[in-house]
């Protein structure tokens, strides 16, 4: 009985490349699947909106100040007569290269260092206590204070934009690796076990192939699934910043920031604050999603049912 | 498990160590002016003379001992000898540059405001969160899982900055119920001030209590889920237990374990992590004290609430592992 159920099961469907199974059970998730389709949307709209909605984010219509919503400003506008809908648009392409690039720099980070604790004994002890002592560091607060203190120096240095852009990209990816490290860490130690590395091993393979061969691409499933977590943790982060006011300046709109200067006319124009904390929010349910549908997708165990 | 938990506490003291070090030399590297705030008629001699008073004309590593010192020593004497009246009690404190007065004074004096709020929130979520985390996984699929299952997505994405400031438009704006700000000079002393503080305190409680119950909830629910299925709930079933005693005894004490654990690691997240509700409702507690000592440029009052906080992970971190020792006896540490 026991050694009939495979074959029947082979016969039953032809053979599938690993990643067409993901697919497969990826679909099966219907809030991943959703949370996919509005992330490229969202993606879609930040980079390629601006080009097919032309006013200009910066530019003041003092006149149209504070308008409800018209055919004109479907959005609205602040209160120097700024194109709600414009500035919602430009400001997510900040959030989200913010998201991305911290998430990207937090994810190299994890892996490298989860790789090489987990691969070379020696260095398993010194990086894994360097985790730990990261995990303990009060992230928040420590993010301020290097906000705070290192903004003007950067800013001098590579002009505001780009200096706060790249001071806010790195805080953030330097304090959200430990995860990653952690996880890739566990996976690798557990694959250096396994035969096919002992075999591997035994033929000389050296350390450089074995791990770009054989343990790197075993462990991008767990890379993958952080890597969402990544971008949601950073578009947050980078909003909470720009809310407490130490994010990007005033005039380089991001959705954090853009919450935080609609919270000053709360009182007459309650629904400005509307879009940029709609904007955030589904973003970061979208991308949530897609983790859960992920995590789902590429555990083995589950996908075969 | 007392060796171990020695041997955990041994080990923090250097990492401790270690972090204090860190937060000071960043705070010290950085190029901010604790004088900057000062009015600009001040001519530079004086303006200079100020910043040795503050000692920061002395080299570094005196001003992190002479910290060490002040925070380690000089802090739990004086507190000993006023209690137990042995001395004056008057020894070098480490003292605010904005306000001139002892950094801990300050702390204790925010510390109710924290408390009540953030911790009101965290006990709330808590005592939300374990029971849809208990019926989402005991009727999974069910409708009510379906929609446990989304709030708590929503909860754990929508940041509480969005949250805060939507709730604060819907019932302070709109519908008027409550105050949008929280008045931290409200005393509670009849009926009517009470009450006073229960509307004040509802929304940014609500707005926490929403965001830590989503995050428990899962927990709670993954953890029901893995244990339903094991085989010693069959034998429980079996052996012809009413299902109530199998789910809320057998099934429940055993998800508990690891959901302890969760609960004790969000603790310290309840005196730092919750700057930023404190900000949208103006709780002037812990977080804004750090906030304006941070816009401030007040090294002294940021060193020490930093460190406070990463005391207070460590600690947790520690308590979350004896828990789950002494709850689960198939981990052993020694």
């Amino acid at each position: 009985m026991t050694d009939v159920t495979p074959d029947s099961l082979a016969a039953a469907r032809p053979p599938q490349s690993q990643w067409r199974n993901v697919w497969d059970q990826f679909k099966t998730h219907r809030g991943a699947v959703w949370g996919m389709g509005f992330f490229i949307f969202v993606v879609l709209a930040v980079t390629l909106g601006p080009y097919i909605w032309t006013i200009d984010a910066q530019y003041i219509d003092i006149r149209a100040r504070n308008s409800g919503p018209t055919l004109a400003h479907p959005l609205g506008t602040d209160q120097l007569g700024r194109d709600t809908l414009a500035r919602v648009l430009e400001g997510g392409q900040v959030s989200m290269a913010v998201g991305i690039t911290a998430m990207l720099l937090a994810l190299v980070l994890g892996a490298a260092i989860g790789v090489v604790a987990g691969y070379f004994k020696r260095l398993d002890g010194p990086l894994m206590r360097l985790t730990d002592l990261f995990l303990a560091l009060p992230l928040l607060p420590l993010l301020l204070v290097i906000i705070m203190l290192f903004r003007d120096t950067l800013r001098a240095a590579f002009g505001p934009e780009t200096g706060i852009f790249m001071l806010i990209v790195f805080v953030i990816g330097i304090t959200s690796w430990m995860q990653t490290a952690r996880i890739v860490r566990g996976d690798v130690l557990a694959l250096k076990e396994r035969e096919f590395v002992i075999a591997s091993r035994s033929i000389g393979t050296p350390s450089r192939r074995m791990i770009l061969r054989h343990i790197l691409p075993n462990v991008l499933s767990p890379i993958t699934v952080s890597a969402t977590l990544g971008i949601a943790n950073a578009i947050i982060t980078e909003s909470a910043l720009s809310f407490l006011g130490l994010g990007f300046p005033s005039d380089f709109p991001t959705w954090g920031r853009l919450l935080f200067d609609s919270t000053d006319y709360l009182q007459q124009y309650p629904e400005r604050v509307l879009w940029p904390g709609l904007a955030i929010s589904l973003t970061v349910l979208s991308v949530n999603y897609i983790g859960d549908g992920l995590r789902d997708a590429l555990d083995p165990r589950i996908r075969g049912r | 498990m007392l060796n171990y938990s020695i041997r955990r506490l041994l080990l923090a003291i250097p990492t401790l160590i270690a972090i204090s070090l860190i937060i000071f030399l960043l705070l010290d590297l950085a190029p901010s002016d604790p004088t900057a705030n000062l009015p600009l008629t001040i001519p530079p001699e004086v303006r200079e003379k100020i910043r040795q008073s503050l000692g920061l004309g002395d080299p570094i590593y005196i001003r992190y001992l002479l910290w060490c010192k002040q925070f380690f020593v000089n802090e739990p004497l004086n507190i000993l000898e006023q209690w137990f009246g042995w001395g004056s009690g008057d020894r070098l404190r480490v003292l605010s540059w904005q306000t001139r007065s002892p950094v801990v004074d300050l702390i204790v004096e925010r510390m109710p405001q924290t408390l009540w709020v953030v911790g009101m929130s965290y006990v709330v979520g808590v005592l939300i969160a374990l029971p849809i985390g208990i019926i989402s996984a005991y009727r999974q699929y069910s409708w009510f899982d379906q929609i446990g299952t989304f709030v708590s997505m929503v909860g754990f994405s929508v940041p509480t900055f969005f949250t805060g400031v939507l709730v604060i438009v819907i019932f302070s704006v709109w519908l008027g119920w409550f105050p949008s700000i929280y008045d931290t000079t409200h005393q509670v002393t009849d009926w009517e001030s009470f009450l006073f503080q229960v509307r004040q305190m509802i929304m940014p409680v609500a707005v926490l209590a929403l965001f830590n119950a989503a995050q428990i909830s899962r927990f709670m629910r993954a953890s029901m889920l893995d244990n339903l299925n094991q085989d010693y709930v069959r034998t429980a079933r079996a052996k012809g237990l009413r299902e109530r005693t199998v789910v809320m005894i057998h099934v429940l004490r055993n998800s508990l374990i690891p959901v302890v654990t969760v609960i004790a690691l969000g603790v310290p997240q309840i005196f730092g992590g919750a700057i930023i509700t404190e900000q949208v409702f103006k709780v002037n507690g812990l977080g804004q004290l750090l906030i304006i000592s941070i816009q401030g440029g007040d090294l002294p009052t940021v060193q020490t609430l930093t460190f406070i906080f990463a005391v207070l992970i460590i600690v947790f971190n520690l308590v979350a592992d004896v828990l789950y020792g002494i709850l689960d006896p198939r981990i052993r540490y020694d």
